[in-house]
């Protein structure tokens, strides 16, 4: 797997950017779906967007690509404003959308076929047939495609145009697991092409596999960003550290660094902390002539972090 | 333009692979030509006072009456329902997210009327021929073909405008069912307009494809050129666009 060294925020400016979103609002009624959206995304990155449902994911792409009107913000996509210049916008722009279909009776070579005349720097779409796994079902009718099927072909339709910036709603929802996995390959590869993708998803192992920086929406605010170690980090919540012993006094163990609690059941301990928990627990316990079997950690994953960031209330704005 | 040429080529696919598309606009109105011709026959009524064909045979009367039935088949059936149904499943979406023109979209559907306005066209004239013996060709055929472009063009236009203004794609089917009957009825493809009562004759001409009909009906029985009716049609064509314009969405 290939991933770009970590991007900083504050680096970015310095960078290309495919693209800049600044302060973007969008309403509805009594909702604010997008309540002052701001990120920046650099060429070449896999940008991740998570959130809750209703949270303003997929308002905040259309918006962005000019699919719906915002009320107020600036967008620049490679520099060109959507809302002014569409025609040079689509060239660039390649969009699976969360919510579209095709003509029942269409066929799949027929899709891929009339979206790849629209575009003057279409790519072979043969091609895309083959890599999106769609070659055997190349005559099939959408209508008669399975989810799964379907999702493919959208996600191949995205791309006909050879795209710099690619915007993918769900990409994967519906797909199989292996199929899931020879997408992931896929954005990969798309990804070393140099195409810049905007990916919106609700599969944690999915932005971790994937992206470089993700922003983390809830009620249609940006509450937390960074790459998806930082926000394991930041916010998963205390590592913990599990082991047996049937030694009776450890209170030596909470001077060990980063301990912050320990939790005892029977010959069972838990301890809390944080940062390199484990090494540190580890040495400190040999130092003491405890080498327990079972000593192990339990993973931080983004899942974790996710669920903390968005059941707090009142988040603050990253 | 290429995008206009492969969306027409592949709606045209699409619509052949559609059996409502075909059953109203070419399978309906031959069945009626069938039906209507095997009661009315194609005698000429001698006597004036008791004529009500325009002092023609039955079957010669009706043959450009259901050449206007099929476009208006196209345009208030298949074409308004198309557009609504492309605009509910999120394909209209599709289209603008890739770029597709708003113009290869609607041309596309345009080019789709006419050519099934020509198609259902031929098919019932030289059925028509071959069973009752009419006339293959227009009598004044100068004419014929402006009139016969100009009532398409202006059916087309209409089912944009349709598909344009229908929330949903039952909808559109719904008042596109009851619209065609209607016509069907009072616009003088079923009955002859003569024997109509007053209310219902005035009511026909409320709808455009009664001055569709006698746009047609004038050149190919060789009355000419019809002015009022071209007038009406023209401005049908031109008002559908100009509101098209005005209301029509993308989702
Ligand atoms: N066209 C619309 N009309 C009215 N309200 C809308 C519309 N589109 C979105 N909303 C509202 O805006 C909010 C954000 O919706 P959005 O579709 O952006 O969420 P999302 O993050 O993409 O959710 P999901 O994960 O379910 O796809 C929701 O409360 C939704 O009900
Ligand atoms: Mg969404």
């Amino acid at each position: 797997m290939v991933r770009a060294a970590g991007l900083e925020p504050v680096l970015l400016s310095m960078m290309d950017s495919a693209l800049v979103v600044d302060g973007l609002r969008k309403r509805y009624g009594d909702t604010m779906a997008v309540d002052g959206v701001s990120f920046e995304v650099a060429a070449g990155e896999i940008f991740g967007i998570i959130g809750a449902n209703g949270s303003g994911k997929t308002t905040t792409v259309e918006c962005v690509q000019a699919l719906r009107q915002a009320d107020a913000g600036s967008v620049r996509v490679f520099g060109i404003d959507p809302q002014t210049d569409r025609a040079s916008l689509r060239s660039v722009v390649g969009s699976q959308l969360q919510e579209s279909e095709l003509p029942n009776r269409l066929r799949v070579w027929e899709a891929l076929d009339l979206f790849a005349s629209i575009s003057p720097t279409s790519a072979d779409w043969r091609e895309l047939l083959a890599d999106w796994g769609l070659a055997e079902k190349k005559d099939a009718a959408f209508a008669s495609l399975s989810g799964g099927q379907r999702q493919r072909l959208l996600v191949a339709l995205a791309l006909v145009n050879s795209p710099r910036l690619v915007f993918l709603d769900e990409m994967t929802t519906g797909l199989d697991p292996a199929a899931r996995r020879v997408a992931w390959d896929l954005i990969d590869q798309i990804r070393l092409g140099g195409t810049t993708v905007v990916l919106v998803t609700h599969f944690m192992d999915e932005a971790e596999r994937l992206c470089d920086r993700i922003a983390v929406f809830r009620q249609g605010r940006i509450i937390a960003a960074g790459s998806p170690q930082g926000l394991v980090d930041a916010h998963a919540g205390d590592a913990t550290v599990h082991f047996s012993t049937d030694e009776a006094d450890l209170s030596w163990l909470a001077n060990s660094q980063g301990v912050e609690r320990i939790d005892r059941a029977g010959s069972r301990v838990t301890v809390h902390g944080s940062g390199p928990l484990l090494a540190h627990t580890a040495a400190t316990l040999v130092a003491h002539g405890i080498a327990p079997l079972d000593l192990r950690t339990e993973r931080k994953t983004l899942e974790d972090a996710f669920l903390a960031l968005t059941a707090r209330q009142g988040g603050t704005t990253a | 333009m290429k995008a206009l040429r492969k969306l027409t080529w592949i709606e045209l696919k699409l619509f052949t692979r559609d059996p409502l598309s075909l059953v109203f606009t070419l399978a309906l109105p031959f069945f009626f030509l069938i039906v209507l011709n095997g009661v009315f026959g194609n005698e000429v009524e001698t006597d004036p006072a008791e004529d009500v064909w325009r002092g023609v045979g039955p079957a010669d009367y009706y043959v450009p009456a259901y050449l206007g039935l099929v476009m208006s088949a196209i345009g208030v059936l298949s074409m308004p329902t198309r557009l609504a149904s492309y605009r509910e499943r999120g394909v209209l979406r599709r289209f603008r997210a890739s770029a597709m023109p708003l113009w290869a979209v609607l041309g596309s559907q345009i080019a789709i009327a006419l050519l099934t306005a020509v198609v259902g066209a031929v098919s019932i004239t030289i059925a028509s021929t071959l069973i009752y013996g009419t006339d293959l060709q227009p009598a004044d055929s100068l004419a014929f073909v402006p009139a016969f472009a100009l009532a398409a063009l202006s059916f087309g236009a209409l089912g944009v405008l349709l598909g344009s203004v229908m929330p949903t794609s039952r909808s559109a089917q719904g008042a596109g069912i009851m619209l065609f009957f209607v016509m069907f009825l009072l616009s003088g493809s079923g009955p002859p307009r003569e024997v109509l009562t007053g209310p219902m004759k005035a009511l026909g001409n409320l709808l455009p494809l009664t001055h569709v009909i006698t746009l047609l009906q004038d050149p190919w029985l060789g009355f000419g050129w019809n002015t009022g009716a071209s007038i009406i049609v023209a401005s049908i064509l031109v008002g559908s666009v100009a509101l098209s314009i005005r209301y029509f969405r993308w989702e």
